[in-house]
């Protein structure tokens, strides 16, 4: 029997985005950006557009498949797939699925996207306007807890507890995103640097969030364009292969309003689906090369990276320093075109594009040489997702 | 109580169609506290469910609890996310274990000074928090500290 893998059978080839802009600020319509960002993957890998036989997404994208095959006039439509779970948290699980759809043979040239323009409907950090309200959401909701930022707040908390981590750790997190931003002129907050002081100083949202410890909302769109590994090998660009990916949680995570009652509460829920994903890849933490890791908000990032076994949570406070999570000289250079926090809030695809872009050698704060990389979906939901790409010499 | 702990404005709880809910809603209108708990393992459960996730069998039943229990997490928030709250400063909000009923949690808010002192472990005591004006009307069941400042 064939070993039941992705490894090195499906690859990225094709990386696209539209200009960037703060929320509420997108000259077009969504499903417009959405358009465009796949029309960018599309020139970017060397494809023509209308050989796109799936999509797939995640977070309930408005942009659905066939309206995107007719609008495209694609030939024909093979697979068409949306990715459960709300946030971020199905970014790679979008890619995954996409990769499976190919390996498979359901599908030949799959795009995964992302289109956001939030000022054109509603915004994801708002309480619920209802009258009355039903269910995990009664819950919390009457108690003033009802934001993402809210709900995810005491598992950061709680883990900083046991472990005894402080406040420069995730300053640390926020200060590498605002670093690489200032390299990367697609970023919202290029420009913009943050200083240990302006961290300080910036407003609590909730503890232990500052300002800067949460990510952006943003409005545009992202596309990244997957097919077979061998077609991959005769297309323009340097093919990002995936290596392993997993999607999920462990056991009983509740949804996010109900998170409270999760078992293992002061987790970002990687420590079954990290393991699943190294062991489809063939790798292990210490050959990541670079790693991008989603920041909803720096203490999902913290639990994350500790997940994903890059060190122990008593190694924290040494581990992040700045220095140790910039490009190129870091030992571990994290989020390396800014992320969430300070490239654009594109829940999360700008940094799966980012991991294809390290190994292709083309990032604003390019990683010498790096042939492993790894790209984080949302934490602390559920269920969760993690992607690794390898290049050729990793096979 | 005559005064609640946030101001009126935020959604209303009231049981969903299907009445998972309503033993909840309507013990602590009593002042009782009530989860669930799988009859034949003992195992408790919440927030609620159909069926026992240990069993995999419908006769849960609900049970009280003493409504006390320690604070396992919390944050305080100082950005408010709904109108009800523009105006409100910080606030607290606990997630409570109750050590007695199988580590179940819940979550509410930490009464006494929004800027207090939080500590992971603190033993508190339930206050049944009554919204009798409200349309429907409902009770919220809120959290002090056991021997602290709050009141």
């Amino acid at each position: 029997m064939t070993r039941r893998s992705l490894r090195g059978r499906v690859a990225a080839a094709g990386v696209g985005e539209t200009a960037y802009y703060r929320h509420g600020q997108a000259p077009e319509p969504e499903f417009v950006l959405c358009l465009k960002a796949i029309l960018a993957a599309c020139e970017d890998a060397g494809i023509d557009p209308r050989d796109i036989d799936g999509f797939a997404s995640y977070s309930n994208d408005r942009n659905d498949p066939p309206s995107l095959a007719t609008a495209l006039g694609t030939h024909q439509l093979r697979f068409s797939n949306m990715q459960w779970g709300g946030g971020g948290g199905g970014g790679a699980g979008a890619m995954a699925n996409a990769a499976a759809a190919i390996a498979g043979g359901l599908a030949d040239c799959v795009v995964v996207y992302r289109a956001l323009a939030q000022g054109q409907f509603g915004r994801f950090g708002q309480g619920s306007r209802a009258n009355t309200i039903t269910g995990d959401s009664a819950l919390t909701n009457p108690y003033g807890q009802m934001s993402p930022a809210q709900y995810y707040a005491p598992k950061a908390m709680r883990f900083m507890h046991e472990h005894d981590i402080g406040q420069e750790a995730l300053r640390a997190i926020a200060m590498a995103s605002y670093h690489h931003a200032q390299a990367n002129p697609r970023a919202v907050m290029y420009g913009r640097p943050l200083t240990e002081q302006g961290y300080d100083e910036s407003r609590w949202i909730t503890e232990p969030f500052h300002l800067y410890d949460c990510c952006m909302e943003n409005d545009g769109a992202a596309a990244i364009i997957l097919v077979s590994a061998e077609r991959a090998r005769d297309l323009k660009q340097t093919p990002a292969f995936v290596l392993g990916a997993a999607i999920g949680a462990g056991y009983r995570v509740h949804s996010t309003q109900a998170g409270f009652a999760t078992p293992d509460l002061a987790s970002s829920h990687f420590k079954t689906v990290a393991r699943h994903m190294y062991e489809m890849a063939e790798v292990g933490p210490t050959d990541v090369d670079v790693v991008q890791c989603y920041e909803n908000f720096t203490g999902g990032v913290l639990m994350s990276l500790v997940e994903h076994g890059f060190f122990a949570p008593e190694e924290a406070m040494d581990f992040l320093k700045l220095e140790n999570l910039i490009a190129p000289t870091g030992k571990l250079p994290l989020n390396t075109s800014g992320g969430n926090l300070a490239e654009c809030y594109m829940h999360g695809l700008e940094l799966q594009i980012e991991a294809v872009r390290q190994l292709r050698g083309q990032s604003t704060s390019q990683v010498a040489g790096a042939k492993v990389s790894l790209a984080v979906a949302g934490p602390m939901v559920t269920p969760v997702s993690t992607i690794i790409f390898g290049s050729e010499a990793v096979l | 109580m005559s005064e609640s702990y946030l101001p009126p404005g935020l959604p209303i709880p009231v049981p969903e169609p299907s009445g998972l809910s309503r033993p909840y809603w309507e013990g602590v209108r009593g002042e009782v506290l009530k989860v669930q708990r799988n009859p034949k393992t003992g195992v408790y459960q919440w927030p609620p469910q159909w069926i026992c996730h240990d069993t995999q069998t419908f006769d849960v039943e609900w049970v009280e609890v003493a409504p006390k229990g320690v604070i396992y997490s919390w944050t305080r928030v100082w950005h408010p996310v709904h109108p009800a709250l523009k105006e409100v400063g910080p606030y607290i909000v606990v997630v409570v274990e109750l050590p007695h009923a199988g580590k179940v949690r819940m979550l509410g808010n930490l009464l006494g000074d929004p800027r207090q002192a939080v500590v992971i472990g603190a033993p508190v005591e339930a206050v049944f928090e009554h919204h009798n004006d409200a349309a429907p009307p409902f009770t919220l069941v809120q959290w002090r500290t056991i021997g602290g400042e709050a009141g």
